[in-house]
C-alpha cells in the first residue's frame, strides 16, 4: 500500500506538543509498533503548585478564597465545596437563602463555564475553522448569540456572588451580600431572552456527527432536581455511595510523566463530567428543559464521548431554566446567619463542577485551622480513560495523516473538557 | 485608519488561567470591536495556528516554574515590542509562587517532584526574568485597568486615533 511520508506509519511515533483550545496545558505522546498503539500517554505539564501544602495550617474561614485560586474557570466550584468541607467540619448548617444562593452561583458557572467551552474551544471544529475568530459575516449571528448566552451566566454570577471568576460574596456560612432586586428582574429577562439562543446550539451539537464510542463506567453525584449539589454518588452499574465515603471507593494512580495523580473507580477507569450526569441523572432536569430537549435526549444513555458536548448544552439549557424559577419564586432578604464556631472535626464536601465530580476533605483543628486536606479534582478521574480513548482513537484511524490524527486527538480531548490547572495542583506526599 | 491592526499575543504560564477567563468574558462584549482592531498572533486559548513573530504587545500571564518556560518567556520578549505582565501570579509570583515560603520539611517533601518535572529551586515572577514594560495587578486581573491598557497599546501603535 501506498504512503507517503505524512502518515503515522506501522511504526510511527506522534508527539503533540501543547494542545490548543483547552483549559491549561497539555501534551500527547503516542509510539505506534506494527500498526498497534504501544501506549498513548496524556502529560499534564502544568505545573504543580502545591495547594494540598500550601493550605495546611491556614485559617479554615477563610480557605474558600484561597482555593478558589486553584481554578480560574470553575472557581465557583472550588470555592463552594471547600465552604461545604469547612462547614461539615465544624458542624454548620447554612441557611436556606445561604444554600439558595449557592445553588444559583453554581448555575452562572455551569452556564459561563460550558458556554466557554462550547462556543469557543468546540464550535470551530464542528465548523471547519481554527478559531471563534475565523467564523464569517454569514455566520456572525450565531457567534453573537453564543456570547449572549455566555454573558448571561457570567451576570447571573456577578449578581449573586459579586464577580463571576473568584466570587467575593460567598463565605463559609454565608454570603456577605444579597442580590438586589432591580438586578435580579433585569438578570431574569437576560436569562429568558437568551434560553432560545441556547436551546439553537443544544441542536448543533446533536446534529454534529463526531464520534468515538467506547465502554466505560460513568460515575456523578444523583442530585434530586439536578442542582448539581447534594445527593450520593452513584455509577452506571449500581453502586450507591454516600459523599462522606467516597474517598474509600477511589485509588490514587501515580502517573510519573504527568504533573497530575490519576484515579481509578473501584479499581479501573471510569468518566465524570456532563455526560456522566446525562446519563445517570437525565430524568430530574428542570420540566421546562425536560419538554424542549425531549427529541434531543433519545441520545442519552450514550458511550459516545462527544455527547459529552451535547450533555452540556442542554445542562445550559437546564441551568438557565431552574434559575428563571428560583429567581422568580423568592425574594432575598437581609439576614444575619447564625456565626460559625469553630470546633475540631472532619468534613467532606462534594459537588458537581462543570467537569464533574469535586471532592473536598478537610481537618480543622481545635485553632480553627487545617490539619490536612485531600482535595480530588475531575480531570484527574478522567485522566485515566482519556489516555486510553486516544489510543484507541490513533488505532481506528491508523491510516490516516498525521495531521489528521493529531487533529482527531486535539478534537477528542477537547470533547472530554479537561481543565489541567485544577488537575495539576494537588498532591499530597504524605496524609498525616 | 488603513486597517492597521494591533498584534497581540496572549500567553500563559502557570496559574489558574483567571485573567484569561476575564478576557473571554470581556469578549462578550468587545468581540466586535476587537476583531476589527487586533490580530491575534499567538493565542493558545484561542486557535491553532499561532506566530510567535512581530508581535506588537504580548500580555503574560502566570508565574515562571522552571527553565523551560523561561526561556520561552525570553522568547516571547525578544519577539514583542511591549511586554505586559497581567494578574497576581505574574506580577508577584503569588500564589504560584507559594512553595518559596514552604518551610523546610514541606520543601524535603516535594523535592523528588521538582527533580522529576525539572522545577526551578524558585518560583519567579515576570520581571525576574524578562524586562516588563507593564503591569495589570488584580487576582484575576482588574478589568477597568486592563481596558485601559489596551485602548493604550492601540492608541501607541496607530491603530486607533491618539
Amino acid at each position: 500500500m501506498h504512503r507517503d511520508e505524512t502518515d503515522i506509519g506501522p511504526e510511527g511515533h506522534i508527539h503533540l506538543e501543547g494542545i490548543t483550545k483547552i483549559e491549561g496545558h497539555g501534551s500527547v505522546d503516542i509510539r505506534i509498533r506494527d500498526r498497534k498503539v504501544k501506549y498513548a500517554k496524556l502529560s499534564i505539564t502544568e505545573s504543580k503548585r502545591f495547594y494540598t501544602e500550601a493550605i495546611v495550617g491556614k485559617p479554615a474561614l477563610s480557605l474558600p478564597l484561597m482555593t478558589s485560586r486553584v481554578c480560574g474557570t470553575c472557581s465557583i466550584a472550588h470555592l463552594t465545596c471547600c465552604a461545604e468541607a469547612v462547614e461539615n467540619a465544624v458542624g454548620y448548617t447554612p441557611s436556606d437563602q445561604t444554600l439558595l444562593l449557592r445553588e444559583l452561583s453554581l448555575y452562572g458557572m455551569m452556564i459561563r463555564d460550558h458556554a466557554m467551552h462550547l462556543y469557543l474551544f468546540c464550535l470551530p471544529d464542528i465548523y471547519g475553522k481554527d478559531s471563534v475568530l475565523d467564523f464569517d459575516d454569514s455566520q456572525n449571528d450565531m457567534i453573537k448569540k453564543a456570547f449572549e448566552v455566555k454573558g448571561a451566566g457570567n451576570n447571573l454570577s456577578k449578581v449573586v456572588g459579586g464577580r463571576a471568576i473568584h466570587e467575593t460574596y460567598a463565605e463559609v456560612g454565608k454570603f456577605s451580600h444579597i442580590p438586589e432586586k432591580d438586578a435580579v428582574k433585569k438578570l431574569i429577562d437576560e436569562l429568558k431572552d437568551v434560553r432560545e439562543h441556547a436551546l439553537e446550539f443544544v441542536g448543533i451539537f446533536y446534529k454534529s456527527t463526531f464520534k468515538l464510542e467506547r465502554d466505560t463506567d460513568f460515575v456523578s453525584l444523583l442530585t434530586d432536581d439536578y442542582s448539581f449539589r447534594g445527593g450520593d454518588v452513584v455509577d452506571t452499574k449500581g453502586a450507591v455511595i454516600p459523599e462522606g465515603r467516597y474517598w474509600d471507593y477511589v485509588d490514587k494512580v501515580v502517573i510519573p510523566y504527568s504533573e497530575a495523580t490519576g484515579y481509578s473507580f473501584e479499581g479501573k477507569e471510569f468518566m465524570v463530567g456532563a455526560l456522566a450526569r446525562m446519563n445517570l441523572n437525565r430524568d430530574r432536569m428542570c420540566k421546562s428543559t425536560l419538554d424542549s430537549v425531549r427529541e434531543y435526549l433519545g441520545a442519552f444513555p450514550s458511550k459516545n464521548i462527544f455527547h459529552n458536548n451535547l450533555a452540556q448544552a442542554i445542562e445550559v439549557v437546564h441551568s438557565i431554566d431552574r434559575s428563571i424559577e428560583l429567581l422568580e419564586a423568592h425574594d432575598f432578604k437581609e439576614e444575619t446567619p447564625e456565626p460559625v464556631v469553630i470546633k475540631a472535626g472532619e468534613g467532606v464536601g462534594m459537588l458537581e463542577a462543570p467537569r464533574g465530580t469535586l471532592y473536598y476533605m478537610l481537618s480543622v483543628n481545635k485553632q480553627g485551622r487545617i490539619g490536612y486536606g485531600r482535595i480530588i479534582v475531575p480531570t484527574q478521574q478522567n485522566q485515566i480513560t482519556m489516555e486510553k480513548a486516544i489510543g484507541e482513537l490513533v488505532e481506528q484511524n491508523i491510516d490516516a495523516s498525521k495531521e489528521r490524527i493529531t487533529f482527531e486527538i486535539e478534537k477528542l480531548i477537547r470533547a472530554y473538557d479537561p481543565c489541567m490547572s485544577c488537575a495539576s495542583h494537588f498532591l499530597k506526599v504524605k496524609w498525616s | 485608519m488603513g486597517g492597521k491592526k494591533l498584534r497581540v499575543g496572549w500567553f500563559s504560564f502557570t496559574c489558574c488561567e483567571d485573567s484569561t477567563m476575564v478576557f473571554i468574558e470581556l469578549m462578550n462584549d468587545h468581540l466586535d470591536e476587537w476583531r476589527k482592531l487586533i490580530e491575534f498572533r499567538h493565542a493558545r486559548v484561542l486557535k491553532k495556528n499561532n506566530t510567535l513573530s512581530d508581535i506588537d504587545v504580548a500580555f503574560v500571564e502566570g508565574a515562571i516554574t522552571n527553565d523551560k518556560d523561561a526561556n520561552y518567556l525570553k522568547e516571547i520578549r525578544e519577539n514583542s515590542k511591549k511586554l505586559i505582565a497581567i494578574g497576581a501570579c505574574a506580577v508577584t509570583g503569588m500564589p504560584a509562587a507559594q512553595r518559596n515560603n514552604f518551610d523546610q520539611e514541606t520543601k524535603n517533601e516535594i523535592q523528588f517532584l521538582i527533580k522529576r518535572f525539572d522545577q526551578a529551586d524558585r518560583v519567579r515572577k515576570v520581571s525576574e526574568v524578562v524586562k516588563v514594560d507593564g503591569e495589570i495587578p488584580g487576582c484575576p486581573m482588574e478589568e477597568p485597568i486592563f481596558l485601559s491598557a489596551l485602548q493604550g497599546c492601540l492608541k501607541e501603535f496607530g491603530v486607533v486615533n491618539a
